[in-house]
């Protein structure tokens, strides 16, 4: 555990002179002790984060993406051991306790939840958990925080906001609930957002005018957005940084077009190969084989080398590290990337029988790629017409 | 809510009416009140016939069923016609057994919500301290404890503190046969004397075990919440800790414990029948005791059309509760 | 990810490896039934319980063919202090208290052992007969429990047992007759949500029939919770049995039961508190084997709740 730092009440904005970056984590690790041994969720995850940037942060489910954004917020379960260096404008967040937290959350780094259906409090209206958030930070008056409220709802594009504001979050629907939660995020201005897969539990269509609504308050309050998803498609449309994660740590990472024009990891290869797209119509998807390794017996070396189509013996010995891969910024986690980048086609690395071709182009409503497999795989079945 | 109100009632006429029939049903084959005449010396078979008639016994069941109901909705709900005892009116037996539990009862339950919902709140917030781990087992200990056994025990501890009290010249200050008759009398501290000795010995069996379900319910429902993703979000708020437990964690779990204080009320109205029996209460538990003992049917159905409108009318204030704490509920 | 949810999220206790995942796992694969067992017996408090169950089902259905007295046998001494001939002393009217143990523990066990089977019988296919069929039988079910919850069970056990004699099977309907509605609607909520998964959809989409259905299908996949809920209701009915036989409703004597013994002897506790703690000891021990044996099997089959110290 690192030494904390004296604690400044409030934290200095950026133009005092200092060249910090606005959020760097360095070295960032998280364990948790379980009665089947250390679960290694996050190792060695390291980033910078500047005002207005928009970092995109990728992988499967256990892939650590969400962990390091609670180390961030400081609301991991006080079990898990956390090892690295949060620092918010220069100042150590790692190690502070939940008091010394408080002041500094939601008010410089506010955060953005997965589901938006469970994320509010059913028993107060929308309005008294805006105000709640708002009078967290500011001395004002009930009324004074209530109006705030609204603003933050009609901020969001909720309509009618000063009549839904007394509402309670079962009367909205998930869409709704959804802005509400990033009218929460942003009530505060805060300079940072994380948003943690914000739009995977909505319908698609929902999705697009969430992401739009975020897009458009990130234009115009300047914060700085941490997009955690395993939507490739929302970090194509929104990010310009982004970071594979693969294992609880990161795999690649560079400029959002440079790692998915020129993927230099071949999880990363097989992560694209897994989505359906327009242009891969007719042609067959190319999904990664197995499962994403188990964080408490970790394979030794690399952790993708179980599944990875160009595994060789060093793969198995030690694991690399994030090295620069040809291009500037732009670094992977990988023994073989030069091979990778020799490849012609390096979808095809991943190409096995099991899986049938793209026929049905409806498949291209869903961008989640596990969705879209099982459409493929069951369409047209006796199931349906007995679910009807 | 007047009207939702006004709905459970109607709904629960059906409901009661049939239970009572099944009741009645029941008494009714489950003996004969008049079995014991047989027995005695110089009763002849005309003379159980004439009893058999003075009590209705010769008609239908239904009819008798339908006597006793329209007797009971005009207020005359019958006479104990149990042998060997003075005749006694149901309906004062009743209300006095009714008074007498509920005086025990009321402050009894009170106290084990209390006391169980903090020790589970504070046990959930310290999951696995070493306090968690006392108030687990403690509870779960009493859990799994004979109602009974706990009684006995405080009674007779209560009997050696009060030897421990005369011996150094003191009066003996628990009571552990029944509330004195005719209330409490003298200046201030004697009143609080008697009162505080008749009462705790009683009220601290009550408590132990109710305060075991209590804590255990609270600190489940507790954990569960304190696990949920709004009180994640609020965390992310830059609230206390403690306005995170208090007024978003501790608000959600409140309604299933004050749910599920509401229906055990009911049920403990019928009468906290061990305790009544240990330490020599004459209420609701005693007087259903008793009246099975003696076979009571009069007795008996009083009891139960009491107890059975008891459990229904708390039934509804919890769905009313519940609707009152739960905005995602609207009765109507 | 909505939690951190490491069961989930790390793969730590994937009880059922996904397809093709364990051809990368380092450990060996179980069945479910082998880690479901595994766990148990790693359970040290479960474990110790079970062997104090053992013990006491050894104490109670063979200690008699060993001890030297019978439960009935009146011809030593009233109230003895504990020796060695009476390890437990004797009561007023001269019998042997270990002997009565013997007898009492039977009772207690055989009764409550009746009361869980019934109960769980009745309550899971009511449970999941409403669950899975809803509509008319699940208001039926709904309506029945209603009636049940407005007449007092130890009102209705009190009637039943004083009007047709108290032999203990009586004692033992009357108890099932009311333990069986807490299992009935753990069932049904699980039948419920269970019903509305594909493999039930898939079953019924083959032409299987509603007992094949509940029973092959539904059941199989709840016997985790049966199974806890059946070793807590034998808890409970060990404990309702005895608090009826204690106020004279329950077991008769002659004949005895651990309630019975207690109502007899529990006006000694302060000269011969042998003859009161005797009883409460194997009452407690039952009730808190049972209890946490209960407790290591929910661990056993869910082990989410206890797997991270969070």
């Amino acid at each position: 555990m690192t030494t904390v730092p004296e604690l400044t009440e409030d934290f200095l904005p950026a133009d005092n002179g200092s060249t910090a970056p606005l959020l760097s984590v360095k070295d960032l690790s998280v364990t948790f002790p379980t009665d089947d041994g250390d679960v290694r969720a996050v190792r060695n995850v390291s980033f910078d984060l500047n005002a207005g940037d928009v970092l995109g942060i990728v992988g499967e489910s256990g892939s650590g993406k969400s962990v390091s954004s609670m180390a961030i917020m400081g609301l991991l379960p006080g079990s898990a051991r956390i090892e690295g260096s949060i620092r918010y404008r220069g100042q150590e967040l790692n190690g502070r306790t939940y008091k010394q937290m408080q002041p500094f959350r939601s008010k410089h780094i506010a955060m953005i939840f997965q589901d938006p259906m469970t994320s509010l409090n059913p028993v107060y209206s929308v309005g008294w958990q805006l105000a709640e958030t708002y009078r967290a930070h500011h001395d004002v008056s009930k009324k004074a925080a209530w109006a705030k409220a609204v603003e933050a709802l009609e901020l969001v594009g909720i309509p009618q906001p000063d009549k839904r504001a007394a509402q309670y979050p079962h009367e909205f629907s998930g869409g709704m609930r959804q802005r509400v939660v990033i009218a929460m995020a942003i009530i505060n201005d805060p300079s940072v957002i994380i948003a943690d897969e914000p739009t995977t539990a909505l319908d698609v269509t929902v999705q697009a005018q969430i992401l739009d609504t975020m897009l458009r308050l990130q234009a115009e309050t300047d914060a700085a957005i941490i997009m955690i998803t395993h939507d490739l498609g929302v970090v194509a449309g929104m990010v310009n940084r982004v970071q594979v994660m693969y294992g609880g740590t990161v795999v690649e990472s560079g400029p959002v077009d440079d790692v998915f024009e020129r993927p230099r990891m071949p999880y990363t290869v097989g992560l694209l190969g897994s989505v359906p797209n327009p242009a891969s119509l007719g042609k067959r998807l190319t999904p990664i084989k197995g499962a994403p390794p188990s964080l408490v017996n970790l394979p030794t070396g690399c952790s993708f080398s179980p599944r990875c189509p160009l595994v060789t013996d060093v793969c198995h010995e030690w694991e690399p590290h994030l090295e620069e891969a040809g291009r500037p910024d732009h670094r992977t986690r990988c023994h073989r990337w030069e091979h990778l980048a020799a490849h012609e086609q390096p979808q095809r690395l991943f190409l096995h029988d099991e899986i049938g071709t793209v026929e049905n182009p409806a498949v291209f409503a869903a961008a989640n790629p596990d969705e879209s497999l099982e459409v493929t795989a069951v369409h047209g079945t006796l199931l349906d017409e007995e679910s009807k | 809510m007047i009207r939702y109100i006004i709905r459970r009632l109607l709904i629960s006429i059906p409901i009661l009416l049939i239970g009572s029939f099944a009741c009645y049903v029941l008494v009714a084959t489950a003996g004969n009140p008049l079995a014991e005449m047989r027995f005695r010396p110089g009763v002849t078979e005309a003379d159980i016939r004439a009893a058999e008639i003075s009590l209705g016994l010769d008609k239908p069941i239904v009819v008798r069923y339908w006597n006793w109901l329209t007797d009971f909705l005009s207020g005359d709900w019958g006479q104990s016609i149990a042998l060997g005892q003075a005749k006694q009116a149901v309906f004062p037996a009743v209300t006095d057994a009714l008074w007498t539990t509920g005086r025990l009862v009321i402050g009894a339950e009170l106290l084990a919500l209390t006391l169980g919902v903090s020790v589970g709140v504070l046990a959930a917030v310290k999951q696995y301290s070493i306090f968690d781990y006392l108030a687990t087992s403690t509870a779960f200990l009493m859990f799994s404890m004979p109602i009974f056994c706990v009684a006995v025990i405080v009674k007779n501890y209560g009997i050696q503190f009060n030897n421990v009290l005369e011996s150094m010249g003191l009066d003996r200050w628990l009571t552990t046969a029944g509330p004195r008759p005719g209330g409490f009398s003298g200046d201030l501290g004697d009143v609080i004397f008697k009162y505080t000795g008749t009462f705790l010995l009683p009220t601290v069996a009550l408590m132990l075990i109710s305060f075991a379900a209590y804590s255990r319910f609270e600190r489940a429902s507790m954990l569960e919440i304190l696990h949920s993703d709004f009180v994640r979000t609020a965390r992310a708020k830059g609230i206390s800790q403690s306005r995170v437990v208090f007024r978003h964690a501790f608000r959600n779990a409140l309604i299933p414990v004050a749910t599920l204080f509401s229906l055990n009320f009911g049920a403990v109205l019928s009468g906290a029948i061990i305790t009544e029996t240990v330490f020599g209460w004459a209420g609701m538990g005693t007087l259903l005791v008793n009246s099975v003992r003696q076979f009571d049917p009069a007795m008996l159905m009083g009891w139960l059309a009491v107890t059975a409108t008891l459990i229904v009318l708390f039934n509804l204030v919890a769905d009313v509760v519940y609707g009152i704490l739960d905005p995602r509920i609207r009765l109507g | 990810m909505a939690n951190i949810n490491l069961a989930s999220e790390g793969g730590v206790v994937s009880s059922a490896p996904e397809a093709g995942a364990h051809e990368f796992d380092s450990a060996k694969t179980r069945t479910q039934g082998q880690l479901v067992i595994r766990r148990f017996l790693r359970h040290r408090l479960a474990m110790v319980s079970l062997g104090v169950f053992v013990f006491l089902v050894l104490f109670a259905f063979v200690g008699p063919f060993i001890w030297t007295y019978d439960f009935e046998d009146v011809s030593s001494r009233s109230y003895q202090p504990m020796s060695g001939t009476h390890p437990l002393g004797t009561t007023q009217v001269g019998k042997d208290m270990l002997a009565l143990l013997m007898r009492g523990t039977g009772y207690s066990l055989q009764i409550a052992l009746i009361v869980a089977a019934l109960a769980t019988a009745i309550g899971v296919t009511f449970g999941a007969l409403a669950g899975y069929l809803r509509g008319f039988v699940d208001a039926a079910l709904m309506r029945l429990v209603d009636l049940l919850l407005i007449i007092p069970q130890i009102a209705v056990a009190a009637i039943v047992v004083k009007g047709f004699s108290g032999s203990w099977y009586v004692v033992a309907l009357v108890l099932a007759a009311f333990a069986w509605m807490q299992i009935a609607r753990i069932t049904r909520g699980e039948t419920l949500s269970l019903a509305q998964r594909e493999f039930v959809e898939a079953a019924r989409a083959c032409g299987a029939t509603t007992p094949r259905i509940i029973f092959k299908h539904l059941v199989p996949n709840m016997i985790g919770s049966i199974t806890v809920n059946a070793t807590l209701a034998i808890a409970a009915a060990v404990l309702t049995e005895a608090a009826l036989s204690f106020l004279g409703l329950g077991v008769q004597p002659p004949d005895t039961s651990l309630g019975v013994i207690v109502l007899e002897n529990y006006g000694q506790f302060l000269n011969r508190p042998w003859l009161f703690w005797g009883p409460f000891i194997v009452l407690v021990s039952l009730s808190l084997a049972v209890n946490f044996i209960g407790d290591g099997l929910r661990d056993a089959f869910d082990p989410r709740q206890t797997k991270v110290r969070a």
